[in-house]
């Protein structure tokens, strides 16, 4: 999100900081470790955790924008610093983690950001966000309060996409299959936009629909959520 | 060439195939719905699945004692147990009641375990005549291909594929109806119960409490292939084992339901012991054989015990984005899917095989649909830790290094991304070409636009003034 999708993060920040949290955004907060972990490189994995995890220990919620890194850190961080001097530290920050749509749904209980966004949009559950987190509904009470969204359905919502991290690249053959499924039956609903709370997943769609020149556009959940007239 | 590269290589074959993956789609859109059906009619299926779970966790942590239990009350009724440590001693067992029948032909009802230990080779080797009951297996069978899925084995063909392959092997006429395909096959299978010396079956559950052998199939070919032949043997896991008979109740509609989208399947029988005396049917001789072939060693395993939970439904496969496009055979495994991507490595050597652990976006979907809770895509991610902790990928290790320094090192990282910024007319202007360093990405897909400006810029370039820290 930092390198690729700045506007992302940024929608993120302004839409918490209009909340009146404040944002706090540590320079060693780079990578929460997924790749090498899911790869099976658990020491790299626990090298590039390390400092995110030290990083990580004065925030009263730790907001992340991926329901994929969401889950590495809430669900995968205590089984990698299993048996490590962090175990608690892991355990302490899990309980403290959100991800984003979750955050402002679950914890504060908020529903309508007063955007504006009048365009035909289908939603695309990121696995870890669905499965590991659980979170179906946050981003849908989100969306359907978007003045002028209308929230389309896919069939296939829940299948995965074929990102999948490393896998895209090891498998780029079965990944890309994943994706025109999925890109098939985004498209199938008519919408616009596909809109998803992972950057990842969208990465993959985003370029795979540009490589067939398809009209419909991907775009982060917070992006649209923060589609407000700005004073 | 290695398992992995065999892999790779059905696996683009397949992958791009439109017309398999509308085969599939359209078979496994049927089972959805069928399924789902019978899931509401659960009052409560998680429930279902919980205690379903728990009663497979008592049976296979409890193992040695029911085993025994089931063992001796079999040959307490005349049954002989036999019990197989792998796959060479399993069909030497078989092999041998066979010779000292003097057998020529084998009829067969459908067992995965046999797949597993690849008997029908080894008896057509031994110069019987084997064949396959279940229709979907018969026409694999004729194939000379292997069950393309756990439970439907013939899933990928079509109705036309199938009639041609009568005509061909059987002498058929050409048909495009299902019931005429059935019939076809069952006027030659009825004559060949009558002339088989013995009857081979697998089993979906083995009763500790009452020394019995459930089977569930929905063609009656089961039945047949127990009840004709004067000798039955029957090939079971070790891990089939549940402890009660009331056990069924649950276990018998949670198979039919995620195995085929049934409330139960057409026929379900309990066998207990060969023919009785007084008794007017059943086969003169039965012979169970209980194998083992690395099951205990992942029985060893803590953090992955409970895939022995598993009872071969099948629901994991079906809800595999990577099953369902790359299909059965690719996997060259005898269990295709999630499930056989988890086990595989444990039956056949985790070095050769780790690579279907590799092949899955970990999404989930199979452990979520799992009748009974097998942590299947968090296994996945151990075999991965496993592999690569006995034996590392020196370019892999060696990379995730390097990335982890450069995140340590803001600056440095930094620097790459302008580097990148500044040559991304040239890296997306020749995306497109084979020799692109990024080949596996941009060879289907186009690379993300890098803009100027990174997120951790705008953080540090906006007024001071709307700044918190």
């Amino acid at each position: 999100m930092d390198a690729l999708y700045p506007s992302a993060a940024i929608s993120m920040v302004e839409i918490l900081e209009r909340l009146g949290h404040r944002v706090l955004c540590p320079d060693s907060l780079v990578c929460c470790g997924q790749p090498a972990f899911n790869s099976g490189y658990w020491d790299q994995a626990r090298a590039v955790a390390q400092p995110v995890l030290e990083s990580l220990q004065e925030a009263e919620a730790i907001v992340i924008g991926s329901g994929s890194c969401g889950a590495m850190l809430k669900v995968f961080y205590p089984q990698l610093f299993d048996k490590t001097p962090q175990k608690e530290m892991a355990c302490n920050v899990a309980a403290r983690t959100w991800e984003f749509s979750s955050f402002l749904v679950d914890k504060l209980g908020v529903t309508d950001l007063g955007a504006a966004f009048p365009h035909r949009v289908t939603f695309h559950d990121g696995c870890h966000g669905l499965r590991e987190l659980g979170l179906k509904q946050p981003p849908r009470t989100l969306l359907r309060s978007v003045r002028g969204l209308e929230l389309l359905e896919m069939k296939e919502a829940e299948t995965c996409c074929g990102f999948g991290g490393a896998f895209s690249a090891k498998f780029p053959m079965i990944s890309s299959a994943m994706g025109d499924v999925k890109c098939h039956s985004a498209l199938e609903t008519g919408a616009e936009y596909m809109v998803s709370n992972d950057s990842s997943c969208l990465m993959h769609l985003q370029g795979l629909l540009s490589r067939q020149g398809k009209s419909l556009k991907t775009m982060h959940l917070a992006e649209v959520l923060n589609c407000v007239k700005k004073n | 060439m290695s398992f992995a590269s065999e892999f790779m290589d059905r696996a683009r074959v397949v992958a791009s195939n439109l017309r398999h993956r509308q085969i599939i789609r359209t078979a496994l859109g049927n089972y959805e719905m069928a399924r789902d059906r019978r899931k509401a009619t659960y009052q409560d299926w998680q429930g279902a699945r919980q205690l379903a779970a728990e009663t497979k966790w008592e049976a296979i942590n409890h193992l040695d004692h029911y085993l025994l239990d089931f063992s001796n009350r079999l040959e307490a009724r005349g049954t002989k147990v036999h019990w197989a440590s792998n796959a060479s001693q399993a069909r030497d067992i078989i092999l041998s009641i066979v010779q000292q029948k003097q057998a020529r032909s084998v009829i067969k009802s459908k067992a995965m375990t046999a797949e597993e230990i690849h008997l029908n080779e080894a008896l057509e080797k031994a110069g019987l005549k084997v064949v396959e009951s279940d229709l979907g297996e018969l026409i694999v069978q004729l194939r000379r291909e292997t069950p393309y899925h756990i439970v439907f084995p013939s899933m990928h063909l079509t109705r036309e594929e199938i009639s041609a392959l009568f005509e061909k092997e059987l002498g058929s006429a050409p048909t495009l109806d299902p019931e005429e395909l059935t019939m076809i096959a069952r006027r030659v299978l009825r004559g060949k119960y009558l002339t088989a010396d013995i009857g081979i079956t697998g089993g979906n559950f083995a009763v500790a409490e009452t020394g019995m052998v459930s089977i569930t199939e929905n063609e009656g070919n089961a039945r047949l292939t127990a009840a004709l032949p004067k000798t039955m043997i029957t090939l079971l896991g070790i891990e089939k084992i549940i402890p009660r008979l009331d056990d069924l109740a649950l276990f018998l509609p949670m198979l039919a339901t995620m195995g085929a989208g049934q409330a139960l399947t057409g026929y379900n029988t309990l066998y207990g012991g060969p023919r009785q005396p007084g008794e007017l049917d059943g086969p003169e001789e039965w012979h169970v054989v209980l194998l083992d072939n690395h099951r205990t060693e992942l029985l060893a395993d803590g953090e992955q015990r409970d895939a022995l939970h598993c009872i071969r439904c099948g629901a994991c496969l079906n809800v595999c984005p990577i099953f369902r496009n790359v299909g059965g055979h690719t996997y060259g495994t005898t269990y295709s899917g999630p499930i056989g991507s988890v086990i595989t490595p444990h039956l056949r050597g985790l070095q050769d095989w780790k690579h279907l652990s590799g092949a899955s976006s970990l999404c989930g979907a199979c452990t979520e649909t799992c009748p009974v809770k097998i942590d299947l895509h968090h296994h996945l991610l151990q075999n991965r830790r496993n592999a690569a902790q006995e034996r590392p990928d020196n370019l892999e290790e060696a990379a995730f290094g390097v990335f982890g320094w450069f995140t340590r090192r803001p600056a440095a990282w930094k620097t790459v991304r302008s580097i990148l910024q500044k040559i991304q007319p040239l890296t997306r202007r020749f995306q497109k070409k084979p020799w692109h360093p990024a080949k596996p990405w941009t060879q289907t897909r186009d690379l993300p636009v890098l803009p100027s400006e990174s997120f951790r810029d705008w953080w540090k370039n906006r007024p001071k003034t709307s700044k918190h820290d």
